[in-house]
């Protein structure tokens, strides 16, 4: 039997807005993933480890705060550092487009906004970690 | 789907009947039940003639960047019409940290105005007279922090304390709710409350020390009946913590204020706000015996729902908040904030904050809306909706009396997982198309780029350069004593108010006064509730 997906959520930097990711976090444990949710105020050192211990396939970062142009690249360094290469990095949360497109081209797997359904996220996690 | 398959819900999943007529209304006592507004139990509006006598306050929540930026703003709104002021911390302010903390790093100015000492507090409001315009200040943890500021920045204008008009948000029940901007622990975090709080009876008595809010529990996805029921439980609380300290309700309560949800189901939202006036008189007349006519009367600020706002197709939230903010009015609120079109993508643009205090001015100018009372009262569909939405709060009540209180029910994540399962339970409608947004899930299509407000990286090293600069200048044994003084009062029963506004004065930073906080009541970390 396949073993089931396994996902950190994170909340990155100060922001408390955490509803969004409670409800994703549900929706993945819904669909047969294993998910661990990181609670608030966690730094890029805080999630990366968390990730190597949990053993993560994907490391979601919830992001509300117009904080992610600091944050997410130190997540990717990080990762980068302790040869974690193979984690994909999805970011959910109001990131504008033209920093969607720059943090993709940093290594960011997906970015989604405002309005996107859990089945998409459900799905794109499922291809990202098969590819 | 035919009618008679469908189910009609409210959009907190309340039934709504074919058809509403006087059959719905039996058992509706109109002294009991309503009364005429301005009168007990003011379901129909806390004055007898409400906008008639003075329209609500048109107070658009503000703040980014700098300061210096952010006063530029309300000068700005001030001269488009707005008639109150609403500050907007950033992050690292609300959470008690300079801009030069580790944590502050890509945060500053982002979500709202960094202020970490008196001198930010000083450029924020110059040329503002705080004698004549009234400021409502969004701040929860720190918040006997920022009002010293602010209380220090009158005293330099020479301006009477007993003269100040405005609120304080400093609702921290509802941090660990639904907001989460905490740093302490409960039980000091609601001595610092009831330390604003008699100090406010004794120094302010025109300042509303509270803003006991149920926005954020809504937009954490509450349902209608849970946000009403948590934000008055919350109110009940404070005022036990206070009657503790040794208040006479009559001194403190008249100053109570509240902060509700503007949503998308219009009658709900209306039906709402008329429960809570009505359940908020009985509880102060009969709980507590309170006397005074003024501390039976729910006061309260209304914002629309940020949550209800979409990133696809943005104009469209022009009208949303329209109707919400409609809702709000018809529900009697005292004073007002419409979100701007570009909620879901940034800080308001002076463009679209323009429009949405326009939208006030239209519904306060145009739509007659505001000539006469409680308008809708009488509408068999409202009337009961109210009655139901009143019960189904006062069992929620209830519960959490059942509990031991609210601090209890927070410690069993009572209140979060009410909110987690609802906001799942919408969600999943939503997925279903159960729940419509148009533009969302059905009704897309494509959209010009709207302008956005930018905030870059340089308001944080402007804010650090200043402060580095204020450190160098201020005399630093002065400082220490303040906060020598200040841990001493914290770790007493003394009200912190007086060694806060000490160490405010010497310009000691918020970081620095909150560490000092932060070393005698530790700092909270939650449980999350999925």
């Amino acid at each position: 039997m396949p073993r089931p997906i396994r996902v950190l959520v994170a909340k990155p930097g100060l922001d408390g807005h955490d509803r969004g990711a409670k409800v994703i976090a549900r929706a993945l444990r819904d669909a047969g993933m294993e998910v661990i949710y990181t609670g608030l105020r966690q730094t890029p050192e805080m999630i990366v480890n968390a990730a190597l211990q949990e053993d993560v396939q994907v490391i979601g970062l919830s992001i509300l705060s117009g904080a992610h142009n600091a944050i997410v690249p130190r997540v990717l360094e990080l990762l980068r550092e302790k040869d974690m290469g193979d984690v994909k990095v999805i970011v959910g949360g109001i990131v504008p487009d033209e920093d969607a497109e720059a943090l993709k081209k940093q290594g960011i797997a997906a970015v989604f906004q405002p309005g996107a359904s859990l089945d998409s996220i459900v799905s794109f996690i499922r291809s990202a970690v098969a590819a | 789907m035919k009618t008679a398959e469908r189910q009609f819900t409210t959009i907190s999943g309340v039934p709504v009947e074919p058809v509403y007529g006087p059959a719905q209304s039996t058992g509706l006592d109109p002294q009991r039940d309503l009364g005429q507004p301005g009168q007990f139990p003011y379901t129909r509006g806390i004055h007898p003639d409400m906008y008639r006598g003075r329209l609500w306050t048109m107070r658009q929540f503000s703040g980014f960047a700098t300061p210096e930026e952010t006063n530029r703003r309300y000068l700005y709104l001030l001269e488009q019409g707005q008639t109150g002021l609403s500050v907007a911390f950033d992050l690292p302010t609300l959470m008690g940290y300079d801009p030069d903390h580790p944590l502050s790093d890509g945060e500053v100015g982002k979500c709202g105005a960094p202020v970490c000492s008196l001198e930010d507090m000083e450029i924020l409001f110059r040329g503002i007279p705080l004698g004549e315009v009234t400021v409502s200040m969004t701040i929860n943890s720190p918040a006997a922090v920022l009002w010293a500021m602010y209380l220090a920045v009158a005293e330099q204008q020479g301006v009477d304390w007993a003269r100040l008009s405005g609120t304080l948000q400093n609702d921290i029940l509802k941090e660990y709710i639904a907001q989460k901007e905490y740093i302490f622990p409960p039980r000091p975090s609601m001595r610092l409350v009831t330390d604003t709080i008699e100090f406010g009876a004794r120094h302010t008595p025109r300042f509303n020390p509270v803003s006991i809010s149920g926005y954020h529990i809504r937009e954490a996805g509450s349902t209608a009946v849970q946000e009403l029921a948590f934000t008055l439980r919350d109110g009940i609380e404070y005022v036990d913590w206070a009657l503790e300290r040794g208040l006479e309700i009559d001194e403190f309560a008249p100053r109570l204020s509240f902060f509700f949800n503007a949503h998308n189901d219009f009658f709900e939202e209306i039906a709402k706000y008329r429960a809570a006036r009505k359940i908020w008189a009985y509880v102060m007349r009969d709980r507590y015996g309170a006397r005074e006519e003024r501390s039976r009367k729910l006061r309260f600020h209304a914002q629309t729902a940020g949550c209800s706002l979409t990133w696809q197709q943005p104009y469209n939230n022009v009208v949303r908040t329209a109707l919400q903010a409609m809702a709000a009015v018809l529900g009697g609120a005292q004073s007002l904030h419409t979100n701007s079109l570009d909620e879901a993508y940034a800080l308001p643009s002076e463009h679209a904050v323009t429009i949405a205090l326009r939208t006030q001015q239209v519904l306060a100018y145009e739509t007659g809306i505001a000539n006469t009372p409680d308008p809708l009262g009488g509408s068999y569909f409202l009337e009961k909706l109210t009655l139901e939405t009143e019960r189904a709060a006062n069992e929620y009540i209830r519960r959490i009396d059942g509990m031991g209180g609210m601090i209890p029910a927070i410690e069993a994540g009572f209140p979060q997982s009410e909110i987690a399962a609802a906001s799942y339970r919408y969600q999943r409608e939503v997925e279903s198309e159960e729940r419509v947004i148009v533009g969302v899930n059905r009704f897309q299509s494509g959209d010009q780029p709207i302008d956005l407000l930018q905030i870059d990286e340089t308001a944080g090293s402007h804010q650090c350069a200043k402060l580095a600069a204020l450190k160098k200048r201020r005399d630093q044994s002065r400082v220490q004593k303040s906060l020598d003084a200040l841990k001493r009062a914290a770790e007493g029963t003394e009200n912190t108010m007086p060694r806060i506004l000490d160490a405010v004065r010497a310009y000691a930073t918020l970081g620095e006064i909150c560490d000092a906080l932060r070393g005698v009541f530790g700092s909270y970390q939650e449980t999350a509730h999925l």
